[in-house]
């Protein structure tokens, strides 16, 4: 089962290595990770997306809880919660191929931040369905490149992660 | 973070004394701020092996008088006897090493402190910061390279932040679930200056481990173990750990119910008390094993249901049973084996509550059912799983471990390596008190056993310290002997010699149609000589008549002061028994009489 983990940690050196490592040496999943520092800059947040049995998944949460530098953990999952991606995607756009592109871009609420003669750069935001979705909605031949950030994710209302 | 430092200024209003203040005028070097840390967190000895990063920390031992630095011949030996240390008396122990390959020698013992919960500090020397990631000579990343074998490491890039972090190295090693933490200090640092105060206390507010059991759950597992039939005590090295064999004693006495106990555990519980059934697992009592197989009732106390104990998780206690788990760490619970009852918390704490909780309750459990039980335990026991030829012609491992038990009166500090030698010394020497057992339960190292020892004699200079080994792990440390004899460490060493690898022997036996690949052990030393050539004693015993003369000799108050090797030339074909094959459940045991 997919889950989201959310978790707020000291802002220090070899910080992500120490979450990083204790996937790989316990071999739980990381379909994808996310990390930067929040708006106090000692504090890192991070927001992994793994897969895992239950067991496995309060395994996970309890392996990181005990890592010294971590603060607190949160199974976004377990609630409600909101959950974005970036993509930015590099298209061939030519002749009337461009108008079509501009059309599917603006029905997934895309932004078409870098023009070429032979191209679009398109930025996205949403979930990852969403964004699989604009990947199978445009033709595969014209994708020259496409970069994913992973999800971010955060509790709805009420439901916050604070030190 | 907030620490509580004396710096006399407002913003930090916490542990402020006369002498921090004093402390606070003081500049200082790095070196000398690592030196004053020891000394502040009252350290008595420092093993460890200068080398050019840590030249300027070694300047400053030089110039003081606080505590002892051990020089030890390698190393691993270095970290071992730090962790010998922690265990034997509770409190941290402390290494000292250089860079690079100090630091990967430093590694087994770093891993081996670890899975033992074991709390030590270990200070490394890093090439100076400005070389970091040049591949500098003898540069390795240390942090990287412990950082799955540590409960926590630093590395100290700015002197300013040294003693801070040094101060929550000693409190992140010593609480929670205690373990090894390294602290990476580049040579640059060590000769930068700044103010040195050591702080009074510290605060994380990333690390609170809870050490108070949940009052609900407290009363909860009260409950359960009052309406048991078939209770079982299953203990581990928490209850070591935690400081709780006081409680544990008393709880077990109260209810009545039978106690076993992991390999890291003995001692915990007095191994010759009537209620304790001997080590459970893959070289348990049968009684032990059967027992946890067919309790309705588990009350496990800081242990952690690991493969050597309870074997294959599918396989365990398939009968109806209901399981407490009372642990300090959460991740220990339900990892293995899903429990019906958690309780986190500090062994001694959560088993001083449990004792008054259960002292205030006017139930008490079923008399006839436990009786009944007993009656069955009873006969399991019966089964008398731990005897062996007595009359043999060729000395009996066994026989040497029983002999050492009698000849040191059950009161001596045993370290063992590992293999068959330290499943004998678990099963055969009946430990009544805790801290008394020294091996690597969780690594399984070899080579543990001479540097354990001289940790455990350094620490209680009066005391007997044996150390059960083999003719093969004794010389993966055995460069020790030389340390011992600078140091005038008196530790008694029974080799068990059969001339294999025994365990490893004793597998291909069992599991590879008797085909023993590369575990005879040619070309040994004459023991006897070598250990004299360290000027120390050495005696070889080839009949079981002159082994307890051997070891009374060897305990006697003429060779009190002196090292004594012993080589016992033990039987060969030897085995451990009972034995539980990996994978199997814990009632599948191959027991002696059945080959």
């Amino acid at each position: 089962m997919r889950r989201i983990i959310s978790l707020l940690m000291e802002n220090e050196a070899g910080a992500l290595s120490r979450v990083a490592g204790l996937f790989s040496a316990r071999g739980y999943n990381i379909e994808s990770l996310t990390v930067a520092p929040t708006e106090d800059a000692t504090l890192s947040r991070m927001t992994i997306v793994t897969t895992g049995s239950d067991e496995i998944l309060e395994q996970i949460t309890k392996q990181l809880n005990k890592l010294v530098d971590v603060i607190k953990v949160m199974d976004l999952t377990e609630g409600r919660h909101i959950e974005r991606e970036l993509m930015l995607v590099k298209v061939k756009a030519v002749g009337g191929g461009r108008e079509e592109m501009k059309r599917t871009a603006d029905i997934f609420r895309g932004r078409i931040i870098d023009v070429t003669d032979s191209t679009y750069t398109i930025e996205l935001t949403g979930t990852g369905s969403k964004l699989d979705a604009f990947l199978e909605a445009i033709d595969p031949a014209v994708i020259i490149e496409t970069v994913r950030t992973g999800a971010s994710g955060i509790g709805r209302g009420e439901r916050s992660l604070k030190p | 973070m907030v620490f509580l430092t004396a710096t006399g200024q407002n913003d930090y209003p916490h542990g402020f004394t006369n002498e921090l203040i004093y402390c606070q005028f003081m500049e200082a070097t790095g070196a000398e701020i690592v030196v004053r840390c020891l000394a502040e967190e009252g350290v008595e000895f420092v093993f460890g092996y200068p080398g050019g990063a840590v030249l300027n920390i070694y300047d400053e031992i030089f110039k003081q008088n606080k505590f002892k630095h051990v020089l030890v011949r390698h190393e691993q030996a270095a970290v071992h006897a730090a962790d010998a240390y922690a265990r034997s008396t509770g409190r941290v122990g402390v290494a000292l090493v250089t860079s690079g390959p100090g630091v990967t020698n430093a590694l087994t013992g770093i891993a081996t402190a670890y899975m033992d919960s074991i709390p030590i500090v270990v200070v490394t020397g890093q090439v100076p910061t400005p070389a970091i990631g040049m591949d500098a000579f003898q540069e390795v990343d240390t942090v990287g390279i412990t950082r799955p074998c540590v409960k926590h490491n630093f590395l100290v890039k700015d002197v300013r932040d040294l003693a801070v972090t040094m101060k929550k190295a000693f409190h992140i090693a010593a609480t929670g679930r205690p373990g090894p933490v390294v602290v990476d200090v580049p040579k640059d640092v060590t000769a930068h200056r700044t103010e040195f105060a050591y702080p009074a206390g510290i605060e994380m507010r990333s690390y609170n481990p809870v050490l108070k059991g949940h009052t609900g759950q407290l009363k909860r597992a009260v409950q359960m173990l009052l309406e048991a039939r078939r209770p079982m005590i299953y203990t581990g090295g928490g209850v070591i750990l935690g400081n709780a064999a006081a409680q544990l004693a008393e709880l077990a006495r109260l209810l009545g119910f039978p106690c076993t106990s992991t390999l890291m555990g003995l001692g915990g519980y007095p191994g010759t008390d009537r209620q304790f059934l001997g080590m459970l697992g893959m070289h348990g009592t049968y009684e032990a094993n059967m027992a946890m197989q067919h309790c309705d009732v588990l009350l496990a106390i800081g242990a952690r249901f690991d493969d050597r104990v309870i074997g294959n998780p599918a396989h365990f206690a398939r009968e109806q049973r209901r399981i407490i788990h009372v642990d300090v760490d959460p991740s220990s619970i339900s990892k293995r084996v899903r429990v019906d009852l958690p309780i986190v918390g500090d062994v001694g704490n959560v088993l001083t509550e449990m004792l008054s909780l259960l002292r205030q309750a006017k139930e008490r459990p079923d008399a006839t059912a436990l009786n009944a039980w007993w009656t069955q335990i009873e006969l399991w026991r019966s089964r008398n799983c731990l005897n062996y030829n007595r009359n043999s012609p060729i000395i009996k491992p066994q026989y040497v471990v029983e002999k050492l038990w009698e000849v040191t009166k059950g009161d001596a500090f045993v370290t063992s390596d590992v293999g068959q030698h330290q499943m004998w010394a678990a099963q055969y020497y009946k430990f009544d008190k805790p801290r008394r057992w020294m091996n690597s339960g969780g690594l399984g190292t070899m080579g543990v056993g001479l540097p354990y020892a001289m940790g455990v004699q350094l620490a209680h200079p009066d005391a007997q310290v044996a150390c059960i080994t083999g003719e093969s792990s004794i010389q993966m440390n055995i460069q020790e002997l030389s340390t011992c004899k600078q140091y005038r460490i008196p530790v008694k060493v029974l080799t068990l010699n059969n001339r294999y690898m025994g365990m490893v022997r004793q597998w291909q036996e069992f599991f590879y149609g008797s085909r023993y690949a590369e575990s005879y052990m040619e070309s040994l030393p004459d023991f006897v000589r070598l250990a004299e050539s360290y000027g120390h004693v050495g005696m070889r015993i080839d009949k079981p008549e002159d082994v307890e003369g051997a070891l009374k000799e060897a305990f006697s108050p003429a060779l009190k002061e002196r090292l004594v090797f012993m080589d016992f030339q033990t039987d060969q074909t030897e085995n451990v028994y009972p034995m539980v094959e990996g994978g199997k459940g814990l009632s599948e045991m191959i027991l002696a009489e059945e080959l």
